[in-house]
């Protein structure tokens, strides 16, 4: 029976903070500001994401501003995803699978790049941006967000890389296949499942990054965190507004999570656990 | 030629040089660059001038008694959170490693924290502590631990560790879900036969489980290091900005204003260069673990 308890306990401790604010963004005003607040709304409506979405007669701007955000993250994960899959999937599969010169120490420099701060790199990235003309462009956040997602798809790559066998590979190449021929005919399609979940995990980080888009971005391509973290500056204190951005901007990042959360977790832990 | 780009290493050259590119030429390149730019002046307020100072904002900086005090809060902040966050997710795994009804529901469910971005992680426990209207305040005086409604992030003495709970939070499930893996590999005839020997519940968890799970309790301690010293800055930025009074200004926030707000680059970037070297000696632990300790071993 204790088991139970704790199992609720931790129920409560996973869920609770992002109920509320998913009960903040249904309420109406008055019942969200009472004192104590109303745990459960009586009267709860789903008005603030039709405005946030469709817009209303105060937030027509606001309605305006979420949907370009939204365009811009969509745009901007997307592509980093697309990328870092074509080129770090081969790139995995080169480091788990060919001997060459350097292999070594370039996968460990490329290891240690993940350890490297944004801001460490950020002033030089800037000022690059800036002489490129690629301040507050879709391609300067797409570049910057690809270096720091790649190094992650290549070490999770290489898990689900190891676990195809050598030996079908081979028998593919004694067919007449060459070692590319293999590689796309043979082992990317054996690794897809992997290969999706890694794919899944890199639109996460690159969707909730937040750090480089408060930087390199001004107007024009505002990712989604950029436009929530000026919610309460931009649009005054409507805590109902507010929480029904957060709870629309986690949607995608916590749909995916909890649909998919097998693969996550193996990619997750799959570097750290031994066998 | 050919032979060369059909041999082994040459198609290994071919197919990492995109991702090689990319991850250099956006990360080893900028940081040689910044090392440059930290050795000059440069404002952007005043364009074209860019003095050559040596190492003058490097030693400006270690003389600087504000940059100190933000690295020590950030080893408050890095230490409090990894600690308690690696201690409540061992309990957390220790609980869904049980055998309980809806355990596989419960497993999926913990990664939620994770899944939330570190922006709408800070809005919403800002909106929980909230000095009007917030969620924690509704519950305490439900509760009757508090008469009236309280300010909790205006108090510099606290405001740090409501920063720290949230960091907590959305940590803790990274945690749950390598120690749970790493429990999932002990076998249990190992248990069964202590249990045949006598040893109670404590003394299973003492002497098989802790010791198995020392390696990755160590992982986790040294990564979490390094990812609670890069996300600082989002937290902060989202709670309180670095107040009250400077109470929470952990050092990648005071290399931000710097640079971004009061535009002093040259400064910035001998800061953020500082900042990566502390989070450089994690990483060689780090990177010592990896090498020893994972399936990786061979494959590295």
């Amino acid at each position: 029976m204790l088991i139970y308890a704790l199992v609720v306990l931790i129920f409560l401790f996973t869920v609770a903070p992002f109920c509320w604010l998913i009960i903040s963004s249904i309420s109406i005003k008055t019942e969200l500001l009472s004192v104590p607040p109303h745990w459960i709304p009586k009267n709860p409506t789903l008005r603030s994401y039709k405005e946030i979405i469709f817009g209303g007669v105060r937030t027509t701007r606001a309605a305006r501003y979420f949907k370009q955000a939204v365009g811009n993250s969509i745009i901007v994960a997307g592509s980093v995803t697309a990328l870092c899959l074509v080129i770090g999937s081969v790139a995995s599969y080169s480091f788990t699978r060919l001997r060459f010169r350097g292999r070594r120490s370039l996968l460990l420099m490329i290891l240690a790049t993940q350890m490297i701060p944004a801001v460490g790199i950020i002033i030089p990235i800037y000022v690059i941006m800036m002489n490129l003309h690629l301040l507050d462009t879709h391609l300067g956040l797409f570049v910057t967000y690809s270096s720091f997602v790649l190094p992650l798809m290549i070490w999770i790559m290489m898990g689900y890389f190891q676990t195809i066998p050598i030996d079908i590979e081979d028998a593919a190449r004694m067919d007449g296949c060459s070692r590319l021929g293999a590689l796309v005919r043979v082992v990317l399609p054996l690794a897809a499942p992997g290969l999706a979940a890694t794919g899944i995990f890199a639109f996460i980080v690159a969707w909730n990054e937040f750090f480089f888009a408060l930087i390199l971005t001004e107007t024009a391509t505002k990712t989604l965190p950029v436009l929530i973290s000026e919610f309460s500056t931009k649009f005054g204190a409507d805590y109902v507004m507010m929480s029904t951005g957060g709870v629309l901007a986690s949607l995608p990042p916590v749909i995916l999570a909890l649909t998919f959360q097998r693969f996550i977790i193996k990619g997750l832990t799959g570097g750290a656990i031994k066998g | 030629m050919k032979r060369w780009l059909t041999s082994p290493a040459g198609t290994g050259y071919f197919l990492v040089l995109p991702s090689l590119i990319v991850i250099f030429g956006i990360i080893i390149w900028p940081i040689l660059y910044s090392i440059y730019i930290s050795l000059h002046q440069l404002y952007l307020v005043h364009p074209g001038k860019f003095p050559f100072v040596g190492l003058e904002n490097y030693l400006k900086i270690l003389q600087s008694r504000v940059f100190w005090a933000a690295v020590g809060r950030t080893f408050y902040f890095t230490g409090a959170s990894v600690g308690v966050a690696i201690i409540i997710g061992l309990g957390i795994a220790l609980v869904l490693n049980q055998d309980f009804k809806g355990r596989a529901f419960m497993r999926g469910l913990i990664i939620l924290p994770w899944a939330l971005s570190s922006v709408v992680n800070g809005m919403m426990w800002k909106w929980i502590y909230d000095g009007s209207y917030g969620a924690l305040n509704g519950l305490l005086l439900q509760l009757g631990w508090i008469d009236s409604y309280k300010v909790w992030l205006a108090n510099p003495r606290a405001a740090m560790n409501f920063v720290i709970v949230a960091e907590i939070w959305k940590e803790t499930p990274v945690g749950v879900l390598f120690i749970l893996a790493a429990l999932q590999t002990i076998p249990s005839s190992l248990y069964q036969a202590a249990k045949v020997d006598g040893a109670g519940a404590w003394r299973r968890f003492r002497y098989i489980t802790l010791p198995l799970l020392k390696h990755i309790i160590l992982l986790l301690i040294v990564i979490k290091s390094v990812w609670a010293v890069r996300d600082s800055f989002d937290i902060v930025y989202m709670i309180t900005r670095g107040g009250p009074a400077e109470s929470t200004q952990v050092v990648t926030f005071y290399a931000y204003l710097t640079t971004f707000k009061f535009l002093r680059f040259g400064y910035g970037a001998a800061l953020s260069y500082l900042i990566t070297l502390i989070i450089l000696v994690f990483a060689v632990v780090y990177m010592r673990l990896v090498y020893t300790e994972t399936l990786y071993a061979e494959a590295i």
